[in-house]
């Protein structure tokens, strides 16, 4: 070929060679591109859990309170103490129940967004939702702070439209009220659910948003009014959407130690104990130790949320 | 098709029960009041922006979350472009595992994440330093960079890789001529997520900052424990604005792809 003839046999530069043998290794350019990500993931991330979990096998110097670097299963021992029993249920309970209203306040909101709203009201939705779903979550905490104090705007509206009475009956029930809104659990709770409502509806949004037309119209047609329609058709196609927005509000709550600190009746979560006896007490083995009942817990329900087939609609 | 007048309703309450709380920050900011939270405020006022703008303990606490924030999303970006160009198309053993270690950063409770990295640097003796903050935070970045990257690679066409190289260009000048271009509003994107995460970061930062103060831990110190009021609400509506900025550019970057995720 006259092409052939036309390109003198320059020698062939590095960068050329290093490119050909890329191109044609595919498992070497793999090999090349993954190599940092899966040092950084590997030592820093892996060697860190690989760390927490040995330390839970650890105890402490009860004398000098340094870490004793000896198999004990003392903290596991521990953990079985009533009072940590009692934190460990409060926490799955709070996670559930949050779990459980954000699907009823995020259901609507995603099921508009998806079959409904359209142009530009979509767009402003999304961006309504999305927005809180990535900024400042203590900013946001803050907000509660204020809405919920004694002298702030939520009393302030229960004065003004006469339902105070409601407020104080609400507050004078046992376990969840407490005086002010700000320091009782039904306080935790509405945070909790303002703070990853976000996390529930998107995903909900995306599996109604996979539901086709013809579906509703098919179920209409065979004689369904809204309401079966809604349970034998949309509810069990959206149910992989609810299980994934399910994982971040369960395991978001099970893990947060501010919230429940700032806002709530100083009645401890596992967040909380973990972060106290690393700090305060110094005690790592013991936290370290604490800090695997999350894992095992959000490990058992992700088994769950896979068999309803929640990864797919992540 | 017409929504029921219930349904419009509801969806609209819930917007409204994510943003009034927000409105709310921006109105205290103005409050005269300085020793409660009393609503309505009883007058407004803008001097307390002038008494937070001379706080240098907030300059600190924003300058050090700025550079963090700053190698943080350069780390994060570096790895998570990598990370998504080896996953987006190529079919390997291993290749879920790799994508959920990618995510469990963000997955698993950031008390956990924070108690994982802390009896790392315990148990190998690193004292807390910038840099220990910058670790926790590049960890859970680089997912976000990761999400936006493969999104736009599997929406670009392949031929057009074939094509630069059937025309004789070597890998690195399909790169950069080709891929890059392709790829920049989405890497971007990536970045602005990342640094806005990074930003506002505070559980795992409690863990591996030791006595340093980002923003995020000004604020929460102020929260457990309000020393001015006023200038922590004032410090509220700048860090509401900080992360609003890169968010809503990251989204009109990325609004031909699919819906950003977490």
């Amino acid at each position: 070929m006259n092409t052939a003839l036309a390109l003198p046999a320059a020698p062939v530069g590095l960068q050329r060679r290093i490119s050909d043998l890329l191109y044609t290794r595919r498992g070497l350019l793999l090999l090349a591109l993954l190599a940092p990500p899966l040092l950084w993931f590997g030592v820093v991330y892996l060697g860190s859990l690989l760390a927490l979990l040995a330390n839970a096998f650890f105890g402490l110097d009860d004398f000098t309170g340094q870490v004793v670097r000896e198999f004990t299963l003392k903290n596991f021992v521990d953990l079985a103490e009533p009072a940590n029993l009692d934190v460990a249920r409060r926490s799955i309970t709070m996670a559930v129940v949050v779990t459980l209203a954000s699907v009823l306040l995020g259901f609507p909101l995603a099921y508009y967004m998806a079959r409904y709203a359209t142009g530009a009201q979509k767009a402003v939705l999304y961006i309504a939702v999305m927005l809180p779903l990535w900024s400042s979550y203590l900013v946001r905490l803050y907000a509660w702070k204020l809405l919920l104090a004694r002298e702030g705007a939520i009393s302030w509206l229960a004065q003004h439209t006469h339902t105070s009475w409601l407020l104080d009956a609400l507050l004078s029930l046992p376990a969840i009220g407490g005086p002010s809104l700000s320091f009782s659990a039904i306080g935790t709770f509405l945070v909790f659910v303002y703070m990853w409502l976000p996390f529930m509806v998107l995903p909900i949004q995306a599996a109604v948003e996979r539901i086709p037309g013809s579906y509703i119209e098919a179920s209409g047609d065979l004689g369904a009014g809204p309401t079966m329609t809604f349970f034998k058709v949309i509810l069990p196609l959206a149910l992989p959407g609810i299980a994934a927005g399910s994982i971040f509000t369960f395991s978001l709550t099970l893990g947060d130690y501010i919230i429940p600190q700032v806002i709530g009746d100083s009645t401890l979560y596992i967040g909380q104990v973990v972060y106290k006896q690393q700090g305060v007490a110094g005690n790592v083995p013991f936290a370290a130790a604490f800090s695997l009942v999350p894992i095992v817990v959000i490990g058992i329900y992700l088994w769950f949320a896979k068999r309803m087939g929640a990864f797919d609609a992540l | 098709m017409r929504s029921s007048w219930g349904l419009k309703t509801a969806a609209w309450s819930v917007v409204a029960f994510l943003h009034v709380p927000l409105a709310l920050i921006i109105l205290y900011a103005f409050s005269a009041e300085d020793k409660s939270y009393v609503f309505p405020p009883p007058a407004l006022t803008t001097q307390w922006f002038g008494v937070a703008w001379l706080r240098e303990d907030v300059w600190a606490a924003i300058e050090l979350s700025f550079r963090v924030a700053l190698v943080a999303t350069a780390i994060a970006l570096l790895l998570g472009t990598l990370a998504a160009a080896a996953l987006a198309r190529a079919k390997f053993f291993g290749r879920d595992a790799i994508s959920l270690l990618l995510i469990l950063p963000i997955a698993l409770p950031g008390v956990i994440s924070g108690i994982a990295l802390r009896s790392a640097f315990g148990t190998m003796h690193i004292p807390f330093s910038f840099w220990t903050i910058v670790i926790g935070h590049a960890t859970f970045c680089v997912v976000v960079v990761f999400n936006n990257a493969v999104a736009r690679l599997r929406r670009l066409n392949p031929n057009l890789i074939e094509a630069s190289m059937d025309l004789g260009a070597d890998g690195f000048q399909t790169l950069r001529y080709i891929l890059l271009p392709q790829l920049g509003s989405a890497l971007l994107a990536g970045a602005l997520l990342a640094f806005a995460l990074s930003f506002d970061e505070v559980i795992v930062t409690t863990f591996t900052a030791g006595q340093q103060t980002t923003l995020p831990i000004w604020m929460l110190q102020e929260l457990i424990r309000p020393r001015q009021r006023p200038v922590t609400n004032v410090v509220a509506v700048v860090i509401i604005a900080l992360t609003f900025i890169p968010i809503l550019g990251a989204y009109w970057l990325t609004r031909a792809d699919e819906p950003v995720h977490r």
